[in-house]
């Protein structure tokens, strides 16, 4: 079954299985989120939003509606 | 050779540029936009080159105000900043997404240096990177490694740049202009290269990376409570360098330039020249440099933040709050900087890189009631607000004070909330941001940062200061030539002859300032501030605290003829007390002061915020559309709370 990045739970690994196309897209792709890739949320901003994420040891901080773009499924 | 500097964000580039050049370098503004242009000159063996910084970018492909720059000048031969050849600073620890960049340059054919910054973090981290290999499929490509933090490798730059080969090269994957135009074209282009990188196979790792250490400090700084807490703690220290602090250099320089005015009227020959130096230029020129300690001192703390990595938390925990408002994350330490002074803080709007929020927020600062503010709140407080308590606790004075710092707040955010709708802008903004490791700030980059920022504001927003303090000083101290008929007549009156020298002087002087130009201005649009209960001493105040705010202190005893001593507050206090108008009414009355404390939390009023604007939009436009604006926001809510009042 496939998520959005923004719904999955705190420290639960997931592979990305695909962006959506939109004017960001190459922006995620560049920060190397790319299908294939494993990321988790490993930490909420207060409110819950920007979430900040692992992936490729680094951490990326992205708001709701960015990770809504990103498709994964568990890994 | 004009040499450009690229790289992702948070590789040290900056640190190799400063390595690089040392304190030769300058900064402007690339062509037409606002956006950091760091030059320098860099020694080789054998020549001496241009070294361009451009800002940190993940790739050619341009969302942001600061990408634009990087995609138009690399994509266009004829542009002036078009580079002969490109250093890349890589980050080692982080080499495969590094790589995108490079490999899109490389496929443009500059002549190339690849460095790999931070090579002691990559070994750290238990990482192997196969430079052979790498150096195999970019054959054109010269690749040294360095760690810029400690000085490590600036030799091996050196060297390599007056080595770069140019040869012909076959890309690494077809990079065709036309890529630019849609955004599934530059998905696809990106992700078939990041694809090849990674499937090169040039980095092994010993151990699986992790950012436990940055994590577990994380937990802390963005806490749902800690995190705000540690922050508010951070500015009460910012605050408190700033408001306390800062005074005590700002004095002396202003005491320096006191004594240079009095030096030079002394040596000069008495004339027009003398006067125009010692009293317009010099206390013009003193009004500039008396900004540099808060400055100095609030981009020595940015600085740190930044370079600690901790102004990314900031901003992380921010951005919910101030997205309703159209700003993001990275205008709070703007806004909140615009308390102590709002040039520094409009200044520090530049690491804002979406230009309607940047915009939105440069525009809204100056409504943060800053600390020139503090001596009219305080003269015009004592003066209409009872000393009485409510409840017998809350004091009144400093309720109404503090009322007028939310005011200020209140009307900033309702003003970018408004503005959110009335501002155009191309591209949706957006928060895709690394959260670099935490390390040690190096004290090197934070004096750089600084010196930079005091030599912007000395030289781009000060000739407009100085030009601007001159035109009122003129306009204050020349006046009609009926001016000299009413001094004479002053000088025969009783009031007069019966006075001490130092009360002549003083009556003299109310007496030039009011007969002058300012003065007759003063009186002239008496009638347009009447409504809201102020008469034409007032309008003269306004109008030289155009200088800046707290100058309307000074020339209300200027004009009520108070001395210039210490205990200025209290009898200038006394004297507006006492003053009638020609039907016998008190003038400053609680409705005249509750209208002039709105005005004042309003008005622009500041010339030096006026100069920076101007710097930091590179128009005209966005400074007097502000200065309109702000000055119709406090006429009419000075007339409405004299109104209401009276």
């Amino acid at each position: 079954m496939s998520q959005t990045l923004d719904s999955i739970s705190l420290h639960q690994l997931v592979e990305i299985s695909a962006i959506a196309s939109s004017a960001i897209a190459p922006k995620l792709s560049e920060m190397g989120l790319t299908k294939g890739q494993k990321i988790k949320a490993i930490f909420k901003a207060p409110f819950g939003d920007p979430i900040a994420y692992e992936i490729n040891g680094n951490i990326i901080s992205m708001r709701k509606e960015e990770a809504m773009q990103v498709e994964v499924q568990m890994a | 050779m004009k040499i450009a500097l690229l790289g992702n964000p948070n590789t040290g580039k900056s640190t190799v540029f400063n390595m690089l050049t040392g304190l030769r370098q300058q900064v402007g503004n690339f062509p037409g936009v606002t956006v950091d242009k760091k030059q320098g000159s860099v020694k080789t063996p054998k020549h001496t080159q241009q070294l361009l910084d451009f800002p940190g970018t993940y790739s050619i492909f341009a969302r942001a105000l600061d990408e634009q720059v990087v995609q138009d000048v690399l994509t266009n031969k004829q542009h002036p900043d078009f580079p002969d050849a490109v250093i890349y600073v890589a980050d080692a620890a982080n080499l495969e997404r590094n790589l995108l960049f490079f490999s899109q340059l490389y496929d443009l054919g500059f002549p190339i240096l690849l460095v790999l910054n931070m090579w002691d973090r990559a070994q750290r981290k238990g990482l192997r990177i196969n430079v052979e290999l790498l150096q195999k499929q970019f054959p054109a490509a010269a690749i040294v490694t360095a760690n810029a933090r400690v000085a490590i490798g600036k030799d091996r730059i050196l060297q390599a740049l007056d080595a770069l080969p140019s040869q012909d090269r076959t890309a690494f994957h077809d990079l065709d202009l036309s890529v630019l135009l849609t955004d599934s074209a530059q998905t696809e282009n990106t992700n078939a290269r990041l694809d090849k990188l990674r499937n090169l196979g040039l980095v092994q790792s010993a151990s699986t990376t992790t950012v436990n250490n940055s994590m577990r400090l994380d937990r802390i700084l963005t806490h749902r409570i800690y995190g705000y807490l540690i922050f508010t703690a951070v500015l009460l220290v910012i605050f408190q360098f700033i408001f306390s602090f800062a005074s005590i250099p700002m004095d002396f320089i202003d005491a320096q330039f006191v004594r240079l005015s009095a030096w030079v009227a002394d040596s000069l020959p008495e004339g027009l020249l003398s006067k125009l130096i010692s009293q317009g230029l010099i206390p013009g020129i003193g009004g500039v440099f008396v900004f540099v300690p808060q400055i100095a001192i609030l981009f020595f703390f940015i600085a740190l933040l930044e370079e600690s990595g901790y102004l990314s938390r900031v901003v992380f925990i921010m951005d919910r709050i101030m997205r309703p408002f159209g700003l993001n994350g990275k205008s709070v330490v703007p806004l909140l900087s615009s308390v102590a002074c709002a040039i520094p803080g409009i200044m520090s709007a530049r690491t804002i890189s979406d230009w309607k929020e940047r915009l939105i927020t440069i525009l809204v600062a100056p409504f943060m009631s800053c600390s020139a503010r503090i001596p009219v709140y305080t003269l015009l407080i004592s003066l209409v607000i009872p000393k009485s308590y409510i409840g017998g606790i809350i004091n009144l004075q400093g309720l109404v004070l503090f009322g007028l710092y939310a005011l200020g707040i209140l009307f900033a955010l309702g003003t970018a909330f408004i503005l959110r709708f009335l501002v155009r802008s191309g591209k949706p903004g957006f928060h895709l941001m690394e959260l670099p490791e935490y390390k040690a700030p190096r004290i090197y980059n934070v004096g750089i940062a600084v010196y930079e920022k005091v030599k912007i504001f000395i030289f781009d927003a000060g000739k407009i200061i100085v030009a601007i303090s001159i035109l009122l000083w003129a306009l204050a101290t020349y006046g009609p030539s009926s001016r000299d008929q009413k001094l004479k007549d002053l000088q025969q009156q009783t009031i007069y002859i019966q006075a001490t020298s130092l009360e002549q002087q003083e009556q003299e002087n109310s007496l030039l300032l009011s007969q002058s130009y300012i003065g007759h201005f003063g009186k002239w649009m008496e009638p347009a501030i009447a409504p809201l209960g102020y008469d034409w001493k007032i309008g003269i105040a306004l109008l030289s605290s155009f200088a800046a705010r707290e100058v309307f202190v000074g020339s209300l005893a200027t004009i009520y003829a108070v001395g210039d001593d210490t205990n200025i507050n209290k009898r200038l206090v006394q004297k507006l007390r006492a003053e009638k108008n020609e039907s016998g009414q008190v003038v400053y009355s609680l409705a005249t002061g509750a209208s002039l404390l709105v005005f004042y939390v309003f008005a622009m009023q500041c010339m030096a915020t006026l100069a920076v604007v101007k710097r930091e939009t590179n128009s005209w436009k966005w400074p007097l559309l502000q200065l309109v604006f702000m000055g119709c926001v406090a006429y009419l809510s000075a007339f409405f709370v004299y109104q209401l009042l009276i």
